[in-house]
């Protein structure tokens, strides 16, 4: 079985509102996967089932061979996680920020500083090790925490909102980045309500007011709803 | 009754926020300012509003000094700044209420200006700014705005953080508003929104990078762009940035947006050179040039 | 006009659908004059000595009646030699020994003088404190009496200070000192968290953008909280007078007058640590750490300035509630006029003056 990702008709109710209304799909391992939709859709809600943080009302979900319900603290272990709004400690320096998540993750000290000091070299920071993250340019600081990420070799990686404002050149450089990390096997869940970030993916799903109302491929998506963009495939779905 | 800025430069401690930044915004002009989050944007913002001093250089909005008129220019001005400053705990209807009292009106005085964003938001006027959603706080932002009828409106990223469908009502609400006589110059990290400008000035690192109509600025760009896929992704961009004529190589959405180094170039040759890299089902085709592809152009 | 109002109801506004600041407003001034009042009272009662009498005389008796009289003191038992003093705290049965010396009496009438010793268990230090005033003040009491008629004083040693403050109640020194804290914090803490949470939402950039001018929007941001302090004043000292019976002595005017002058120096001071704090949370740091603290430690309300080493003493003069608490002591306890405090008053007003200029001066029409 190759799916990392398997729900089915996962639903959460908050008393009489449907938040995540009976949602069915599944990820593929080294898929990069968009979950899309508007403020509200329920995007968080399903986030948090699926990340084992919050119980489903009903439907089943496994996250890394792990079902939601019973084993969470496995998946915890098996996933990655970073938002844009909070990342890495700005008054850490960039050694710090790394050895301090290596930690939380219990790698040894001797894996954390191999691992420390390849993603360093990787990422071009050598001059920078012992700066505080906050002097370091936004563009620098997300790439920077996408490795961090990853530092303990997880089997899925949950990026939210991962480049929203950053300059395009670095946005390039950062899909590049998730591209090498989907072409090694790791799967890239991308959550976000930017249409943009949509077009990078292998394929997306879309949600609007708790139903996941379109999952394919963005090339199909355009196809399907004679769109030139995901941003048009969304408002044609949006205004129904 | 534009905008006129010339020369402004301004530092903080140690970075350069502003360097030599000269443009016109025209009377009645939609205007847009493009960049990413640090470029500079906010800084300038608040240097025309008179909210912060510049280092160097001189600007003049609406026909004031932003140095010397700064009372003149705070009747005459309309300022959204970024995350839409609002009261959280007031509803939306005292939320207007205030800021036009503030600036000496009444909603009813200045409600033909602001009565098709308002409509919308109307129904909601008895809950908290806090608990409305990002598309009606927007909403609500530009109408309290627009609530004494400036002659220049100024918005910082009033489009960041909100949903397709909102941002698409926002740009048409500001052509209607153009239509009404306002200048407007308005701030987004989103390059596909230059298209809706009359005029965008591209900026990054303070340094504005070009400044022309968004049809100009993609004409501008000097090569052909080509798009490519084959059916590794990561592969193709590695393939591609091997090659030794590459020219740019960036991931575009599904496709990498190729350009070649040479004047003479031969899309087969290219073909051939990734089958041999053990790429299959590759696409090769040309395509028309972005404000992406100009602004990352200019920027390298 | 119109502009300053609606600026004014917003604020109104914000105060009333703040539940927790609506709390910290009007829940505190109750919670902590009844706490100190009924809670941290300093008050004792029925508290078990014993008695080491040396000279069994007239004299000796005579105190030793007086302090079994008052409902402060029980004697539970008589100790013969000072060896069993250490005994009688070992077995806790008693929290203060008197021992008279020897010819008590004699003394008194030879030398005009005899000494008392007042041992007491420290282990509580406060409660300890408090043994030797009140029967210090026994002592002073019996003292006056036994002068009445005499030219030459006789004096009873007791190495002890009394307080100003007759009926030995606890509750009136405090009030003073909770009705400064209280000013303080509702004034500068509120108004300073106030301003400063409008930079952190962003809208102080559209009030600085607006018409407005400068003086307007601080007017307009303490207003509200001048009306608050007062209500709390108010309301602090009725609680005192109904609950507490605690007699005020001087002008309810005065005492009003100079209540509103501390208020517009706290304010004052809230202004001042809003134009240098960017955040809500700094801004309450500052007041909790640069004002609350200096309040309770230096301005006399707990620890009495007079016991302090030399240079606190200096620096205590620098704390506008120091002059506040020596005002409200003078007008609430000694019913004084503002003959005798005005020049406390003088420099209360001094520093209002101070503090009103530096922030008018530090306050920005602009962002740098």
């Amino acid at each position: 079985m190759n799916n990392v990702i398997q729900v089915e008709g996962l639903t959460k109710m908050f008393g009489d509102f449907t938040a995540v209304n009976a949602i069915t799909f599944e990820v593929e391992k080294g898929e990069i996967f968009g979950f899309l939709g508007a403020n509200g859709a329920g995007k968080t809600t399903a986030i948090k089932m699926l990340i084992g943080i919050s119980n489903p009302t009903s439907g089943k979900a496994t996250v890394a061979g792990f079902d939601v319900l019973t084993n969470p603290e496995d998946i915890k272990k098996n996933i990655g996680y970073m938002s844009q709004k909070f990342a890495l400690y700005d008054d850490l320096t960039v050694k710090e920020n790394i050895t301090f998540f290596g930690g939380i993750y219990g790698l040894s000290r001797k894996k954390i500083k191999e691992k420390s000091e390849a993603l360093i070299k990787e990422l071009g920071l050598e001059n920078v090790a012992s700066q505080l993250v906050g002097s370091l340019p936004l563009g620098w600081k997300q790439k920077l925490s996408f490795s961090v990420s990853l530092i303990h070799d997880p089997k899925i990686v949950f990026l939210d909102e991962p480049t929203g404002g950053v300059d395009p050149i670095t946005r390039r450089q950062f899909w590049e980045m998730i591209y090498k990390a989907a072409n090694q096997g790791t799967t890239v869940f991308v959550t976000t309500h930017y249409m943009d970030e949509a077009e990078y993916c292998d394929r997306v799903s879309i949600m609007v007011n708790g139903k996941i109302e379109a999952l394919d491929t963005p090339k199909k998506l355009k196809e399907q709803f004679q769109a030139e963009s995901m941003n048009d495939v969304f408002l044609k779905l949006a205004r129904g | 009754m534009g905008i006129s800025i010339s020369n402004i430069s301004k530092s903080y401690k140690n970075v350069k926020a502003l360097q030599d930044i000269s443009f016109d915004v025209k009377p009645n002009e939609l205007f847009g300012l493009i960049g990413p989050d640090g470029a500079g944007k906010t800084t300038l913002f608040r240097i025309l509003t008179t909210l912060l001093f510049p280092d160097e250089g001189t600007a003049t909005v609406a026909g004031f000094n932003v140095v010397g008129d700064y009372k003149e220019i705070r009747k005459n001005v309309g300022y959204m700044p970024g995350k839409f400053s609002l009261y959280q705990d007031l509803t939306v209807e005292e939320n207007l209420n205030f800021f036009a009292t503030i600036f000496g009106t009444t909603i009813d005085e200045n409600y033909d200006l602001i009565k098709d964003i308002y409509v919308q938001i109307e129904p909601f006027k008895d809950r908290r700014a806090g608990k409305l959603s990002g598309g009606m706080k927007q909403k609500l932002a530009l109408s309290c705005a627009l609530i004494h009828k400036p002659k220049v409106l100024f918005l910082d990223e009033p489009t960041t953080g909100v949903d397709p469908v909102s941002r698409k009502e926002f740009w048409e609400m500001l052509k209607r508003l153009q239509q009404k006589g306002i200048t407007i110059l308005v701030s987004t990290p989103y390059m596909d929104e230059a298209a809706l400008c009359d005029r965008v000035a591209l900026i990054q690192d303070g340094k504005i990078l070009e400044i022309d109509t968004p049809e100009a600025i993609v004409k501008h760009y000097p090569k052909p762009i080509y798009n490519v896929r084959a059916n590794n992704m990561y592969q193709l961009i590695i393939s591609l940035k091997d090659y030794e004529f590459n020219h740019s190589v960036y991931p575009f959405g599904e496709f990498v947006h190729y350009t070649d180094s040479r004047t003479d170039f031969n899309p087969k040759e290219l073909r051939h050179y990734l089958e041999t890299k053990n790429l299959s089902d590759i696409e090769i085709q040309e395509t028309e040039a972005t404000i992406e592809d100009t602004f990352m152009e200019l920027a390298k | 006009m119109k502009r300053f109002i609606g600026f004014i109801k917003k604020e109104f506004y914000h105060i009333f659908r703040d539940r927790r600041s609506l709390f910290i407003l009007f829940g505190m001034p109750i919670a902590q004059i009844l706490l100190f009042g009924f809670a941290i009272t300093n008050e004792i009662n029925n508290v078990d000595i014993a008695i080491l009498d040396h000279s069994k005389d007239t004299t000796t008796e005579e105190i030793i009646n007086k302090i079994a009289a008052s409902k402060y003191f029980s004697i539970k038992q008589m100790v013969t030699r000072e060896a069993d003093i250490a005994s009688v705290f070992q077995k806790g049965q008693v929290k203060a020994v008197l021992n008279f010396e020897k010819d008590f009496s004699k003394n008194l009438i030879k030398d005009h003088k005899a000494t008392i010793q007042i041992i007491t268990d420290a282990t509580d230090p406060n409660t300890a404190n408090t043994i030797t005033n009140y029967i210090s003040a026994i002592l002073q009491q019996y003292q006056k009496e036994l002068n009445k008629d005499i030219t030459i004083a006789y004096q009873i040693i007791p190495q002890t200070r009394m307080v100003y403050n007759p009926e030995l109640k606890s509750v009136y020194m405090f009030v003073p000192g909770v009705m400064t804290i209280i000013l303080m914090l509702v004034s500068a803490m509120m108004t300073s968290i106030s301003i400063t949470r409008e930079k952190e939402l962003g809208t102080m950039e559209i009030l600085l953008v607006s018409p407005l001018k400068p003086f307007q929007v601080i007017i307009g941001k303490v207003f509200p909280y001048i009306f608050l302090s007062i209500i709390n004043a108010v309301v602090i000292v009725m609680l005192s007078i109904f609950i507490f019976n605690m007699p005020v002595q001087g002008s309810l005017f005065l005492l009003g007058l100079e209540s509103v002058l501390f208020i517009i120096t706290s304010l004052a001071l809230g202004i001042l640590i809003s134009t240098i704090s960017a955040t809500q949370q700094t801004a309450m740091m500052i007041s909790l750490m640069g004002l609350m603290l200096p309040v309770i430690l230096l301005s006399g309300f707990i620890f009495p300035i007079s016991s302090m080493p030399m240079p606190l003493q200096i620096i205590s003069n620098i704390i506008p509630a120091k002059w506040f608490i020596i005002i409200l002591k003078a007008i609430m306890l000694k019913g004084v006029g503002l003959q005798f405090i005005w020049k406390e008053t003088l420099i209360l007003l001094g520093m209002t003056v101070f503090f009103i200029a530096l922030s008018v001066k530090k306050y920005k029409i602009r962002l740098e």
